[in-house]
Order: structure tokens, then sequence, then C-alpha cells
């Protein structure tokens, strides 16, 4: 185990505490740079979208997990970043010119949405922002002379600063990857800085953030058009790597994903966006190969057990069109979410962490240390 | 014209009076307690003062600046820091970042300059980190710098949020009870902490304070209310043999 020993307060600021972070997350970073040289194009291509799922969740993090403010509206903007992109690349805008465009016009929506939502908090919060995203939904299809209503809009290939960048290039990995690190390290300067503090304070007593100084409305404003600017970055990779967009790429469900991300990932921890990313993108086809295999592996395991052949046949079926039924993958999202909150809230790096913390005090860890007090005297009346 | 002046306060809750027609002054550098039954209309007056709740009449003036009208978070820029009788700390946060976001009104920086870093903002970091080592000297709270609250004993957070309210460097402190909850020991600490507080840093004190040892140990006046008015004014003494007084508590 390591001591760290604190002898100037620039020790309290950096980000890395000590040399193992830069070794660690310097190895990361070279694994991930020789990453297209390696792996399959399959592979590289869902690599891609663990990049937009991560920063998207880094987005919904800065906003619901250390603001304290729940959103399900972010499928919307996403959709209004790429639709912005789409829109642009129509009058030959440059990559940088309406990638930018992109980020301020959700950035600029995302305030709006901030502003009626300084007076809703916890499930109305939820509700609102799912009316949000309802009603962009609605106007990507209805609003036909810009978005093409439900044909969806053709996405051109990225051309940036005159090369072409396909959509299964490493370069187009690269950019990816740019503007998650981007995103990480600004929101990780934000999180150290007097503006990230307020978020926090925010998040856990609105009345002392307000004795203390914090202009909570204003801060909740700066929290969503944030957040928002980032998922409207990400929404113009997402746009070029479909490659197509149409309205019923956006829904709901995209927005519970979206949460899914950052509950499973851990909600405390920028870590726990990547992980959740991660996750939420290979259980796709994880998902896929369960569907296309388990049958004949509960058959061939009835078999073993000296079930007859019709027997298994008739097992293999059923298990098929169980597997093929319509809706199962959102109950297997919703049974994922109810174990996570049931017993993991702290999500994969919580889990990471306590497994680190194991075999630092290798015979002596507790399992209490993670347990959380439950404290009643908050002076809710004052909120 | 006194320091800090409250004049014909009052809020009233439907038919409820909980603050009725309360003027009272503080002088600069001065301990000032209130004193008063459970309802008496302690706690509201602070949260009058720190813009929780808007009054029904009257107004509030700090350093001849009418404050009535100002938002809430104004009060903080101002220089009127305050503790609260059930203790908001920021839960999930550790202590060190507790103390700073006390210095909030402090900080200069922009959003931009913020998400870069750039070196003013590491300047001002350690400026802010400085001062909040200074508070974490001043009361104690060395152990506890990288500690989350929600891990931390009741006693230790009665004086970290004192702490909080320290760091940001306040002309005016309203302090809510700053002695329930805590055992004889650091009782004495406390009274200790509050006579530091104005000879050394020069902050004047506002009190809502129900241990009587606490109060007549440190407070220069005491004020009596009971059902939102002022029953006495005076040395902690005088109030005490108030006629009034003696009948509010004992029923007299």
């Amino acid at each position: 185990m390591r001591f760290l020993f604190k002898t100037d307060y620039e020790d309290d600021i950096k980000l890395f505490p000590h040399s193992g972070y830069i070794i660690s997350y310097g190895l990361l970073l070279a694994l991930l740079l020789i990453a297209p040289y390696v792996l399959s194009s399959y592979l590289m291509s869902q690599l891609v979208f663990v990049c937009i799922y991560a920063t998207v969740g880094v987005a919904l993090l800065i906003l619901t997990g250390f603001t304290g403010q729940a959103s399900l509206g972010h499928a919307a903007f996403l959709a209004i970043g790429a639709y912005t992109a789409a829109y642009l690349q129509k009058y030959n805008v440059p990559f940088p010119v309406y990638f930018l465009a992109a980020g301020a016009s959700t950035g600029i929506i995302g305030a709006m949405v901030g502003f009626p939502a300084l007076r809703l908090t916890g499930i109305y919060l939820v509700i609102a922002t799912i009316s949000f995203a309802l009603i962009v939904e609605e106007i990507l299809a209805r609003w036909e002379s810009v978005t093409n209503g439900n044909e969806g809009m053709r996405v051109k290939t990225l051309s940036l600063l005159g090369v072409t960048v396909p959509r299964d290039s490493p370069t187009f990995y690269y950019l990816c990857l740019a503007v998650l690190v981007l995103t990480i390290v600004g929101t990780l300067n934000l999180l150290r800085s007097p503006t990230g503090r307020a978020f926090v304070a925010i998040r856990d007593s609105e009345t002392a953030a307000r004795s203390m100084g914090v202009n909570v409305a204003l801060y909740k404003v700066k929290s969503f058009a944030i957040s928002a600017t980032i998922t409207g970055f990400a929404g113009v990779l997402f746009a070029h790597k479909l490659s197509f967009i149409s309205p019923e790429m956006f829904t709901l469900q995209l927005s519970i994903e979206f949460i899914i991300v950052i509950l499973i990932g851990g909600t405390f921890s920028l870590h726990g966006a990547v992980l959740g990313a991660i996750f939420i993108v290979m259980i796709d086809p994880f998902l896929t190969y369960l569907k296309d295999d388990m049958p004949g592996i509960i058959a061939g395991i009835a078999a073993t057990f000296g079930a007859s052949p019709a027997t298994a046949g008739n097992i293999q079926s059923n298990a098929a069109a169980f597997a093929s039924l319509n809706g199962l993958k959102g109950a297997i999202y919703g049974i994922i979410i109810v174990l996570f909150v049931l017993f993991e809230p702290l999500g994969l790096y919580g889990r990471w962490l306590k497994i680190k913390l194991f075999f630092q005090l290798f015979p002596l860890y507790k399992r209490a240390t993670f347990k959380r007090q439950k404290i009643y005297v908050k002076s809710e009346r004052n909120r | 014209m006194s320091y800090f002046r409250a004049e014909n306060l009052s809020l009233h809750f439907g038919g409820l009076k909980a603050v009725d027609a309360v003027s009272f002054a503080v002088e600069k550098g001065e301990i000032l307690s209130i004193i008063g039954p459970n309802g008496a209309g302690k706690s509201s007056i602070f949260n009058l003062i720190s813009r929780i709740y808007r009054p029904t009449s009257g107004r509030i003036f700090f350093e001849d600046q009418d404050i009535t009208e100002q938002p809430p978070y104004d009060i903080a820029k101002l220089g009127i820091a305050r503790t609260f009788q059930n203790i908001e700390l920021f839960e999930n946060a550790t202590v060190l970042s507790n103390l700073l976001v006390g210095r909030h009104r402090h900080s200069t920086t922009q959003l931009w300059q913020e998400l870069l870093f750039l070196p003013s903002v590491r300047a001002n970091e350690k400026v802010h980190r400085r001062r909040v080592e200074q508070v974490i000297e001043f009361l104690d709270l060395e152990p506890y710098r990288d500690k989350l609250i929600s891990g931390l004993p009741y006693g230790v957070r009665k004086v970290i949020e004192l702490a909080r309210a320290l760091c940001s460097e306040p002309k005016l402190i309203l302090l809510d009870e700053p002695s329930s909850g805590l055992n004889v020991e650091e009782t004495d600490d406390m009274s200790f902490w509050i006579r530091d507080m104005k000879s050394e840093l020069g902050v004047t004190v506002l009190m809502v304070e129900h241990d009587m040892s606490l109060v007549n140990r440190v407070s220069d006046r005491v004020i009596a209310l009971n059902y939102g008015r002022v029953l006495a004014m005076g040395s902690p003494a005088e109030v005490q043999e108030h006629p009034d007084v003696v009948a509010a508590y004992l029923g007299a």
C-alpha cells in the first residue's frame, strides 16, 4: 500500500497524485493508439461507439452525477448535435465549423431546458426532460424542410482539412478518441475549480450552497449547457459513424442507455462513464450471441441429462422463440439497472475500487468500509 | 450607525407570527446571542437574514446597505456567512472540497479558464488552498482533510461547518446553535473558538444558543425572544434576571 506524503498545495491540485497514475494511464493511452493496427475492424467499430457513448456518459455525469440533476433527454441533445451537423453539411460548411456550431446550438438549447428545470427536482425533472426529448423527436419527424422527416438524412463522409476521413478509418477513431480525452481532461479541470465544486455543492445541499454564495440557478443552467454542448459534439461524431440519421434513432431507449452507462459505470467518478460505455456497447453483441447460440446449448445440456431428441428439439425451439421475443432487450436492461441499484450502487468503478482495496489491505479488508450511513437530519423544509 | 441592523422585522406564516416586529442592532466586533424557548423565532431570524425566507415586512441593513431585497447568494458575497442547526454539509465530498466551497465568494475565474485550467486558475486555487489551510489549523481539523463527510462523527461535522463559514472570510458570522449535540469538552473548544474568532479574526458574531453556560462565557450582549417578540436585551446577567425572561422559561 502506498502512502502519499503531501509537501505542497500543488499535491492537492494536480490530476495525477503519483507516478503510478502516469504510468498506467500512459500505458492505456498507448494501447488505445495502437489499437487500429491490432484489433479487427468489427472491434474497432465497437471501440468508436465506446468513445462516443463515453463522451455522452461524461456529459451526463456532469449533469446527473455531479450537479444532481437527472436527465432522460440526452438522446435529444445528441439528435440536435447530429442534425445540426447534417444540415450544415448540405451547405458545404467545413467540419471544424459545423462541429463547433453543433456544440453551440446544443448548448444553447441545453441552457433553455435548464431554465424551466430550475424549479423542478427529482422525478419531476425526469418527466420534464422526457417531455423535452419527445418534443424534439416529434419536431425532427415533422420539420421536413430541414430534417427530411422520417426519411432521415444522409451524412456525407467526413472531410477534415481537405482529407476525407471514412467512418471506419483509424483517423476517425483517433478523432473520436481525441474528443473523449479532451472532454475528460476539461471535465477534470472543471471539477477541481470553483465551478465544479459549486456543482457538487448544489447536488448535496442547495440551501448550504446558496448560503455560501453559489448562485444556484446560474450554475444549474451552466451545468445543463455544458452537458448539452458535450453531447452535441458527440452527436456530430455519432452522425458520421452511422452515416445516416433518422428520428427513430434518438428515442427514449437511447436516453435510457445513457443513464445505464453512468448507473452501471458508477455515478461518482468519470471512470464510470468509460466503464459503463464499454458495458453498454459490448452487451449488444453478447446478447446477439446468446440469442443465436443459447437455444442450441440449452438443448445440448438437456440431451446430456437424458432428454429424448424430441424433447431437446422442443426445448430448443421454445428457447429460440423466447430469445426472439419483442422487447426482451429492454427487459434485460431493466433487470440490469435494478440489480445494480440494489447490489452495487457504486457501479463497476466502485466494484473495481473495492477489489483494489481488498488486495491493498489484503488480510484486513472489511466489508463495512463502503457501507453508507443514512442521515435523517436534513432541513428539507428549507429547499 | 450600527454595523448590522434589523428594523421591525416580521415573518408571518398565515396567521402565525414567527417573527413579530423584531428590531435589534449588532455592533462591529461584538458577540451577540439570541436566546429563547423552542419556537421563539430564533432560527427564523437567521433564515430571514440569509434570505431563505422573505420577510413579511421590515428591513435589514448591513454596513449601511439595505440587504432586504438582495438574492440569497449575494448575502454571502457581502461577507455574511452562516452555519445551520441541523448541519448542511456536502455529504459526498471531502472535507477539503467542502471548505473550498466556502471560498466560492472569492472565486474570480471564468468558465473557459477553468476548462483549460490556465495558470491563473492554478494560482487562484493555491491561494484558496492556503486560506483553507489557515482555517484548518485554526480549528484543529488536520486529521480530516481528505475524509468524506459521510464518514465523520457529528461533533467533527459541526466544526467543519464552522470552518466552511470561516473559509469565506466573513465579516459577520451567524452561528445557529453551535453547541447542539456537542459534549462538554467540544462545547468548551467551541467557546474558545468563538472568542478567538472575535479577537484574532475580527469577525462579528451573531449566534442562537440554548446552552446558557456557553452564552454567558462568550456573549457581549444577549437578546431574549419569545413568540417572535423581543423580551429583553442587554448583558447576559441582565437578561437572565429579567422577569419576562424568567416567566417565559419557567412559565411563572
